[in-house]
């Protein structure tokens, strides 16, 4: 395996992850810890949420390798070596991008809770496709539950997004 | 809190790496995509001293499609996202269905095929079409290699033929020309564990049509009877079945279900979901009356 992988995982229990673009240390920390909890209280990155712990919820949506992952399912000491972007790594906190300013002015933020999970998946989605219609959209954010089911909202920010960087981009 | 044991974390990039920690440590925890092992971690229902993170093994994350013998090999490794798209889901058309069944995108990034075939519930989304397509499961060790029908893979609820010091590599698929397709009931579309599901594969080549139940019995169940009966009554060139043989292919595929009550359904219910499943895949594999 490479020197890398096995030098900051050998026996103690110190390994860097490299989030948002930076290397972080983690120190004294219990390799059984997840990616989630890593980021929330060794990190204090408070951006992505933890409520299910199992999968189910998406307010912990981050992405790993460029992939849209819960990071409650991730083992964090096993993203080593791997660009991991959260909810903090999308725009400087106080400028918002337009994705997150669409939120706020589609109404899609209600409690607030789920937001950071839902920018996370909807970003994933935006960065694939230019022109995701409905339906997708439903699929892409059908593993984030919105507890104030103001779902309706939420699709129309991440539409009014689609459209406009479109038109931007012609 | 409750206790935390030391645990050691190893990720292994190659498949020599990670079957050299099971030779040393036989009873490691084997992590791939963490779908079902984090869950458990997180809720202290189960406790690991040693983890192999195998999802970045190159080997596990390679799929081989030879034409010469119409076979799809899909390393342990490879998601059900990447199942559900283009060009595996072209091979293996039920189990892309199954695959885009699995959870939420964020789920399908992570889960792997080798993970459902690991944890093997009898609920795995994968898995009744593994055993409708009679998939052949690779084991591998430092020392030992073996192939393994699904059939004889799967031993009870979450439990297999698996020993420890044994890595699942992979599964290998035949690529038919038939109609194939999965189905599965649960309370929403997305994010849900099947109360019943079924696969069913028409393979003209053979002249058999096979069905495999998933979540009405311990292990996945094939349906033999109704197998023989929907090959005998069905015309593949037509793509045609009569009424009547599709009653009969219900109730047999009823009773051959299994199944038990529990917090997700009653076994009532299973068995008559799982008819249903059965005879409506029979008619999309069969349109013509």
């Amino acid at each position: 395996m490479s020197d890398e992988l096995s030098d900051q995982l050998g026996s103690n229990q110190q390994y860097a992850l490299h989030v948002n673009g930076q290397r972080m240390e983690v120190r004294d920390a219990w390799l059984g810890e997840s990616l989630l909890y890593v980021l929330r209280e060794r990190l204090g990155l408070m951006g992505s949420k933890g409520a299910c712990e199992q999968g189910e919820c998406g307010s912990c949506s981050v992405l790993v390798d460029g992939q849209l992952l819960c990071s409650c399912l991730v083992l964090a000491a096993s993203a080593v070596g791997q660009p991991i972007v959260t909810i903090e790594g999308i725009a400087p906190v106080g400028a918002p991008n337009d994705l997150q300013q669409a939120f706020v002015d589609a109404g899609a933020v209600q409690c607030g809770f789920c937001t950071p999970g839902l920018i996370m998946a909807a970003h994933a989605l935006l960065e694939a496709t230019d022109e995701p219609g409905e339906f997708e959209i439903r699929e892409q954010l059908s593993g984030n539950i919105c507890r104030c089911t103001g779902y309706g909202r939420i699709i129309e920010a991440v539409q009014r997004v689609a459209v406009a960087r479109r038109s931007e981009a012609t | 809190m409750y206790s935390r044991p030391t645990m050691s974390v190893i990720v292994p990039t190659s498949l020599r790496d990670a079957l050299d920690v099971l030779a040393h440590a036989p009873a490691t925890t084997v992590l791939a995509g963490g779908t079902d092992l984090m869950v458990e971690l997180n809720s202290g229902h189960r406790q690991a001293t040693a983890v192999v993170a195998v999802n970045r093994v190159p080997e596990l994350r390679s799929w081989h499609h030879d034409p010469a013998t119409g076979t799809l090999f899909i390393g342990a490794g490879i998601t059900y996202a990447e199942i559900a798209e283009a060009p595996i889901a072209q091979w293996v058309p039920a189990l892309a269905q199954a695959a885009r069944t699995v959870g939420s995108p964020q789920i399908r990034n992570a889960a792997t095929i080798g993970g459902n075939l690991g944890t093997c519930s009898p609920a795995g989304d994968g898995l009744p079409v593994l055993s409708a397509l009679d998939a052949v499961v690779h084991l591998q060790s430092h020392t030992t290699s073996r192939a393994v029908p699904f059939g004889e893979f799967m031993v009870g609820p979450k439990r297999t033929v698996r020993v420890p010091g044994e890595l699942i590599t992979g599964v290998t698929v035949p690529v038919l020309s038939g109609w194939q397709g999965y189905s599965k009931v649960g309370v929403r579309n997305a994010m849900v564990i099947a109360v019943a599901s079924a696969a069913l594969v028409a393979d003209p080549a053979s002249g058999s049509v096979r069905l495999a139940l998933g979540s009405v019995g311990p292990v996945i169940l094939r349906c033999p009877e109704a197998e023989a009966l929907a090959a005998d009554a069905a015309d593949f060139d037509t793509a045609t079945i009569s009424a009547a043989a599709e009653r009969d292919f219900t109730e047999l595929a009823r009773q051959a279900a299994r199944p038990i009550d529990d917090h997700r359904s009653t076994a009532a219910y299973r068995r008559h979901a799982v008819g249903v499943l059965a005879g409506r895949l029979l008619r999309r594999a069969f349109p013509n009356e």
